[in-house]
């Protein structure tokens, strides 16, 4: 028989494998495929099973659940008003003062300062993310909690004819909306940071040779072509501080006061939904319906949260449609990756 | 222009009136900027550009007299884009690049101390290969971007984005959609758009940096067209890798090899009749 | 308004533009210096505090004793277990987590399934720690699943949820970045699929896939609120993973709100302890990537 060229020894044509060959293939795929959907499948089994746990609680209080202000452990009343308005109040204040300290320095760090400082601080305030949510709580308990005292209480006594922010005055003490408002700030600050970060880079640099072109200072070709290009990008970097500020438990369950009422100013003491859950846990063991309460607000804070990440990666997706693809940035940190290891409690 | 039927068959036919002010719209016009202006011209002396320790200009002397096109051409690579964007200091916004040398415009070193690069720049506008209008921004608020740095008021704003639309030739295309995305126009639109945003600013001198290479046989007639028109305003540089581009548009031509000037001379003669031997050779199409 | 002649005015802008220009510029600078104050004073006070009770003896090798008066003990068991539970975690999370990455670089690519889990994955990352502590708790702690009821492999379990998004996040960047040349240039040598990913992929991507390891680790090693819930604290120091063990983050935890001075004292040298852990993780991490971008 001639030998052609697919004719290999054996008989057998060199064009096929044999089928020992093709299996590790066939077997990794299938089996990277199945995990894959395990992992969403698992998701969605705790998320019924969070349900499940919460109906109880839900069933008795219904809507009150969230709008009724009255979360009553003695008299097994869990009216949760003062949690989400806490946890609103907390992150509301948390985006105030983070989201623009965190564009800031994405501005200072892609736009003006010296090429060389770019990689250092960019770790720098990459690494505020690192610090473990335990850590930032033990500071905020003995150092700047107390150390503002002094300062709120002027702040509240000055103001005190602005409703919410005013009053108070000496009665304020060291946990209180404000410093659990203000951790979070720093909490988020990384996050807000990186992704403004990554939007900020994908401006394209033919519209800020145009402004500058033109005559515009360094200021105002930020203004002009870097900014309103960033807009939606920047956004969703917020969002997804707003997110984290509303998940976050442990910093802000030894701040906040835990109080169960809903606070009239700044400097009260107050709670959140995370809060409460870490802080009423253990009580709450043997007895199902604060149990339940507790799954219920631990369901509110995941859907709450869930929805804000989606409309938060929606923007995010809009903000950097001009990305390049993913690549090490100037410092050797893969984007992505220092942007995702950021903890949520 | 056509002379109107009088008896028309088609109720739709334009009157001449009509023709005409479309026509009047579609063309440059730069008598929409108001009375006619002396421009001034540029001298440059002495000029090296660096990229680190690339040494992309390499010391040259160029007069760029004014209300002129002066065309630059030369092989890629030449340090013709270097040189021109030293003129209006944008060379020294890349990290790392430097240079050193004069540029006077009217009498006053660009590089002198005491001079503010943003003056500079208001005073030589720049047109970029790629058509870059802002595109967050509208039709008309991309004119107005250069005229807003300066604070110029509202009414002032409005009759100077509409002037400058005019003397581009472009009102007559946009002029019932001015809010509408500076992006949406086409290539040729959005360069006349960029150039509009130029002229806005009443700047003395114009650069162009290739900004036709960029669009189709029939936009870049057009804004030759327009070149043609704004040389009797501003003084024009214009670099090209075109040759027939250059001795269509510019009255002088001069011609750079390896960060050097190797010969400037009237267009005609230095396509025709080159004096240095280099020059020869790119015309004639045996490199570059 | 036209000119015929006259002098440019090409020396000044507007005076206002230019105070504008500076001031805006500084409240920049100024604003990434705020951003800075409190890692500075974070670490400081770290530090400051922390010190010292690292140099008390026995901090290190003795465990809580739980007492409420005389000796407060040291960390040891809470430094074990955390690196136990956190160990499983990785031992758990990254080879799963580099699986699912593969599959959606190598399989599933653009296809729907693999955007679906992209997407999903995506918005795990935003779940608060305390939902996925919940999670093991209904499904785990309360069943007394493995004869137990808080585990140090529960918490393990809900760490793993964490670190999972981060690591298949991370993974997939890094993967992406082998360039399809090589992955061709194996193909076309008619090498089947899994030896490419085996010998050719993941050695290339080996450096990037052991950052962001690192970073995953890191993170978990961090975190409070899923050993609540899943392994609770307990001051003996066991090798029992099967049984409530201690942990730094939940020892900190415990000890903020402890009246004893001492025992507040021992909070910032775990707090030190645990930081130091963490940076040393990150430095590690970031080190190994710039030496590989540098090749």
């Amino acid at each position: 028989m001639e030998a052609n060229a697919t004719t290999a020894i054996g008989g057998r044509s060199t064009l096929e494998r044999s089928s020992a060959s093709r299996l590790p293939d066939q077997v990794l795929q299938w089996g990277l495929t199945v995990l894959a959907t395990l992992i969403l499948g698992l998701i969605a089994y705790f998320f019924i099973r969070l349900i499940g746990e919460s109906t109880k609680a839900l069933n008795s209080f219904g809507l009150s659940f969230i709008f009724g202000n009255d979360w009553d452990i003695s008299r097994s009343i869990y009216h949760g008003a003062p949690l989400v308005v806490g946890t609103l109040i907390t992150s509301a204040i948390a985006l105030l003062i983070g989201v623009p300290v965190a564009v800031a320095t994405a501005l200072y760090i892609t736009e003006l300062c010296p090429r060389r400082a770019r990689p250092v601080l960019g770790m720098l305030v990459d690494l505020l993310a690192a610090v473990p949510s335990v850590v930032y709580g033990l500071w905020g308990v003995f150092v700047l909690g107390p150390k503002l005292v002094p300062a709120e209480r002027w702040f509240a006594n000055t103001f005190s004819f602005i409703p919410f922010i005013g009053g108070g005055g000496s009665g304020i003490t060291a946990p209180n909306y404000f410093i659990a408002g203000l951790i979070l700030a720093i909490m988020i600050l990384p996050i807000v940071s990186a992704i403004s970060r990554e939007v900020l880079a994908t401006v394209p640099a033919e519209n800020k040779e145009a402004a500058l072109a033109l005559g515009a200072t360094r200021w105002e070709m930020i203004r002009m072509s870097v900014l309103p290009y960033a807009r939606p990008g920047i956004t969703g970097g917020a969002m997804l501080g707003l997110g984290r500020a509303i998940g976050e438990t442990i910093a802000v369950v030894l701040v906040i006061g835990n109080a169960p009422t809903i606070g009239h100013h700044l400097f009260n003491q107050g709670y959140s939904l995370a809060a409460v859950i870490a802080n009423e846990f253990n009580e709450a063991a043997n007895q199902p319906l604060h149990s339940s309460a507790l799954f219920a607000a631990g369901l509110v804070l995941f859907v709450l949260t869930l929805i804000v990440n989606i409309i938060a990666r929606w923007f995010v997706r809009r903000g950097t449609r001009g990305m390049r693809a993913p690549e090490a940035d100037s410092d050797g940190a893969v984007g992505t990756g220092f942007t995702a290891a950021a903890p949520t409690s | 222009m056509i002379p109107p039927e009088t008896t028309s068959k088609e109720p739709k036919q334009m009157s001449a009136a009509e023709e005409q002010s479309q026509e009047r719209e579609a063309a440059p016009d730069l008598s929409a900027m108001g009375e006619r202006r002396q421009g001034h011209g540029v001298k440059v002396r002495g000029l090296h550009a660096y990229y680190g320790s690339v040494h992309a200009v390499k010391g040259v002397d160029i007069d760029f007299p004014a209300n002129e096109v002066t065309a630059i051409i030369g092989p890629s690579g030449c340090g013709k884009s270097t040189m021109v964007r030293c003129i209006n200091r944008m060379h020294e916004e890349i990290p790392g690049a430097r240079s050193e040398g004069h540029v006077t415009l009217d009498e006053i070193d660009v590089y002198g101390a005491g001079v503010d690069v943003t003056a500079v720049r208001r005073m030589i506008g720049m047109v970029f290969q790629k058509p870059n209008p802002f595109p967050t921004m509208s039709i008309f608020d991309n004119v107005a971007a250069g005229l807003r740095l300066t604070g110029t008021k509202s009414d002032n704003l409005r009759e100077r984005v509409h002037r400058a639309l005019r003397a581009v030739g472009l009102w007559g295309e946009v002029k019932n959609r001015l809010n509408s995305p500076g992006i949406g126009l086409s290539g040729g639109q959005q360069q006349r758009l960029c150039i509009a945003r130029a002229v806005a600013v009443e700047p003395e001198v114009i650069l162009m940096d290739e900004p036709a290479s960029a669009l189709d046989p029939i936009a870049t007639l057009k804004v030759e067209e327009l070149i043609d028109e704004l040389k009797n305003r501003y003084t024009i540089v214009i670099v090209t890798h075109n040759m027939q581009q250059a001795a269509r548009v510019a009255k002088s031509t001069v011609f750079m090899l390896d960060g050097e000037l190797v010969e400037h001379a009237e267009t005609t003669k230095l396509f025709t009749n080159p004096s240095d031997e280099r020059t020869e050779r790119y015309v004639t199409g045996k490199f570059g | 308004m036209s000119t015929v002649s006259g002098a440019t005015p090409l020396t000044q802008i507007s005076p206002g533009r230019k105070r504008k220009d500076r001031i805006m510029r500084g409240s920049l600078m100024a604003g990434t210096g705020i951003a800075l104050v409190p890692l500075i004073l974070v670490i400081y006070y770290l530090i400051y505090k922390g010190v010292s009770s690292w140099s008390a003896s026995g901090f290190f090798t003795t465990d809580p004793t739980g007492s409420f008066f005389g000796n407060p003990g040291g960390i040891r068991s809470a430094i074990f277990g955390t690196l136990e539970i956190v160990a499983l975690a990785s031992l758990i999370s990254i080879p799963i987590g580099i699986a699912v990455a593969l599959y959606l670089t190598e399989y599933g690519k653009d296809g729907r399934f693999a955007n679906l889990v992209r997407y999903f994955v995506d918005v795990m990352t935003g779940v608060p720690s305390v939902v996925f502590g919940l999670f093991i708790y209904i499904t785990l702690v309360i069943s007394h699943a493995g004869g137990s009821g808080f585990a140090g492999w529960k918490g393990s379990l809900a760490l793993s949820l964490l670190m999972l998004p981060i690591v298949i996040r991370s993974a997939e960047v890094v993967l992406l970045l082998v360039p399809s040349s090589l992955r061709e240039a194996a193909l076309a040598l008619g090498a089947p699929r899994w030896r490419i990913v085996w010998r050719v992929v993941l050695p290339t991507a080996r450096s990037g896939l052991v950052t962001g390891s690192l970073l995953a680790v890191a993170r978990g090693m961090g975190e409070t609120a899923p050993l609540l819930f899943t392994v609770s604290l307990a001051t003996a120091f066991t090798g029992n993973i099967n049984g409530l063990m201690n942990s730094l983050p939940l020892q900190i935890y415990t000890d903020i709100t402890n009246p004893r001075d001492v025992i507040v004292a021992r909070a910032w040298g775990a707090a030190l302890t645990l930081v130091a852990l963490v940076l040393i993780l990150n430095v590690t991490a970031r080190l190994i990537s710039r030496r590989s971008s540098m090749t």
